[in-house]
């Protein structure tokens, strides 16, 4: 195809003026889907409601008529929120064949926007995990690994199998919404984020994954892992695109009391072009031990390129940065043991045959339902709420909790607008390297650097910056003030364009290779 | 400091679900120490936080029905139900003790 860095289709222009159909676009993004099977993004692929969707739209825009941007716009969910009439299962058998009687709000509003909704993705079991690998669908494969870029760069096996042993992982826990929008079988996906999430796989498949502020987006309707700290994340190619799903999803909703109540008002981004009154912050703890020198040097490459260009730059602190993981762990583990209370076979899920007594069938069911990980959670979180270790456990996070956000209180307050640091530690591991560690172990290593961000509730984003010495994606992150997305994406949007991130080339995008799919290959849909 | 058997059945009873081996405990007895980290930190002083909306007002609504009447819709995820009814079997029947249960503590 003739597409080059820079230049965009409007995949939405497209449609408006005619030049693709909702239908072609759905039955290219499901083709797509089934050739790309071999990355297990999708849990479910709900292939005749999507068409029944795309229909839809192509008669209101026959009626010059489209809802909006998102119209006929093929996405995709991650399996942890509730889609009325298709199954979710937060990749556990605990809620496998559970088929939701309801639409959590986000994916309402999506769909009420005219988007088209492919299917579920796949995650770590209950969104516990930081590779997407620890689901009872198996994990899925980050789309780089089938790269020409990085088959280039690995040394050449003898047999054609070894190629597909050395796969890496997409990260996690919304790996395969992060592997569905990086593979172009949807233009945009919804995750969730709750220590890093969206933003750790965002950056291992080279796609923008976005934390919004807590409190902005409702939680309805998604399966809550940590009540206080829990977010739905926003995964696309672009920016741009970020902001427009961002602005169909913002807003008070009623049926969840943590959404703030303040109006919020969609935006466009300005095509910023003087950085020169921005005031960067570098916080020097981000250099943890066991970060990777090549990110090391891409997060001091953009340092310079922001005082280039004439911002301010400077080295900050948040002292209790490294507390942070140790913080989350105590908190994680006591939301998780009480949201997973509601899981005992009674009202929906899995139910264990066994049939003495109320109490033996709720241990039966959750002891077949669980994994590991979340039977593992479950445990430590009773263990840190039992009334001898609440005070020295639970309420000691909490005020760790407290320390943490006042750390970043403080340093916005200093003058700082955006904070600039590295995502993850490296880039992707391979498959079989990754799984030499246990699950908790991989979390604490890997949510090192995101995890703060939902500590203190602020709005945080990756942006794909370059690819590795291994030809994978490295992403970098921003993080703003409380509320203040425009302000962060504005910014994140101007560094996206300075650093111009390379498509990916991928063997089954080719051969799919048409005039209507160059929509697909695009970057953005706004 | 290690986990006593007697905290560790009374986990399972709370939790009500098991340590199915070894690594179950293993696991605890790293995430005990893990969190212990925790206890390097001057805290003194400072309040514990639940939300960082905490300087906001909680939204409540009109005391109004709005939505309901869903009950087959409802009932139609449960595996046992009579009528209108999930069913449970009996209750007020404690997990069996220690000893008579199928757990991995038995041994310990």
């Amino acid at each position: 195809g003739a597409w080059k860095g820079g230049l965009r289709f409007q995949v939405s222009a497209a449609l408006k003026e005619g030049r693709v159909t909702p239908t072609e676009l759905c039955q290219r993004c499901l083709s797509l889907i089934k050739s790309t099977k071999f990355l297990n993004a999708y849990i479910t692929v709900a292939e005749e409601t999507a068409l029944k969707q795309a229909e839809e739209s192509e008669k209101r825009y026959r009626r010059g008529q489209p809802l909006g941007v998102l119209d006929g716009i093929p996405i995709a969910v991650k399996d942890n929120f509730n889609t009325a009439g298709i199954e979710t299962t937060c990749a556990s058998n605990m809620l496998k064949g559970y088929v939701s009687p309801y639409n959590a709000t986000v994916v309402q509003k999506l769909l009420d926007q005219g988007a088209v909704l492919l299917g579920k993705t796949n995650l770590d079991e209950f969104a516990m995990g930081s590779g997407s690998t620890d689901g009872i669908f198996g994990p899925v494969r980050n789309p780089w690994s089938y790269s020409r870029q990085y088959k280039e760069k690995s040394v050449p096996k003898s047999h054609s199998e070894d190629k597909d042993a050395n796969w890496v992982i997409t990260g996690g826990s919304s790996g395969g919404s992060a592997a569905a929008v990086s593979s172009f079988t949807c233009f945009a996906a919804l995750g969730s984020d709750t220590g890093g999430s969206t933003r750790n796989p965002a950056a291992h498949c080279g796609v923008v994954g976005l934390k919004p502020t807590y409190g902005l987006i409702s939680r309805h309707g998604l399966i809550p892992l940590v009540n206080s700290m829990d977010v739905p994340g926003i995964l696309t190619r672009c920016v741009d695109d970020a902001a427009v799903v961002l602005g169909s999803l913002a807003g008070h909703d009623p049926k969840d009391s943590t959404t703030i109540q303040d109006n919020f008002k969609p935006f466009e981004l300005p095509n910023l072009t003087d950085v020169s009154k921005f005031l960067i912050g570098i916080p020097k703890e981000y250099h943890a031990p066991g970060l990777s020198s090549e990110i090391l040097a891409l997060w001091s490459k953009a340092a310079d390129l922001f005082k280039n260009a004439g911002a301010k730059v400077i080295e900050v602190s948040l002292p209790h940065t490294r507390y942070s993981i140790v913080c989350y762990h105590v908190l994680c583990t006591a939301e998780v043991a009480s949201n997973m209370a509601r899981f005992d076979g009674l009202e929906y899920g899995h139910r264990s045959d066994m049939n003495k007594s109320t109490e033996s069938m709720y241990a039966a069911t959750r002891r077949e339902g669980f994994n590991d990980v979340v039977r593992g959670r479950i445990l430590s979180g009773n263990y840190f709420l039992l009334k001898q270790n609440y005070e020295n456990y639970f309420i000691k996070a909490q005020k760790v909790r407290r320390l943490i956000a006042n750390d970043f209180v403080k340093v916005f307050r200093s003058g700082v607008d955006i904070l600039l640091t590295p995502t993850t530690l490296s880039d992707a591991v391979p498959y079989m390297e990754f799984i030499k560690e246990d699950n908790r172990t991989r979390s604490t290593q890997d949510d090192i650097l995101t995890q703060a961000a939902n500590m203190a509730g602020l709005p945080a984003i990756n942006v794909p910056t370059a690819l590795s010495e291994r030809g994978l994606p490295v992403g970098l992150q921003f993080i703003g003030r409380s509320f203040q997305e425009k302000q962060l994406l504005t910014v994140a949007k101007w560094f996206e364009k300075q650093v111009k991130f390379p498509t990916i080339q991928l063997e089954e995008v080719k051969r799919h290779n048409h005039g209507v799919f160059q929509h697909q290959k695009s970057a953005s849909f706004s | 400091r290690k986990v006593t058997v007697e905290v560790l059945d009374h986990l399972e009873r709370l939790a009500l679900v098991d340590f199915r081996d070894s690594e179950g405990i293993e696991r605890l007895q790293k995430a005990i120490q893990f969190a212990d980290q925790l206890h390097e930190v001057n805290t003194d002083g400072v309040e514990p936080m639940d939300s960082v909306l905490e300087d906001r007002c909680l939204y409540l609504r009109e005391d109004d029905v709005t939505e309901g009447n869903c009950t087959k819709e409802l009932l139609k995820n449960a595996r046992e139900k009579v009528e209108e009814y999930f069913v449970a079997p009996p209750g007020n029947i404690p997990l069996p003790k220690l000893e008579e249960r199928e757990t991995f503590l038995q041994g310990s």
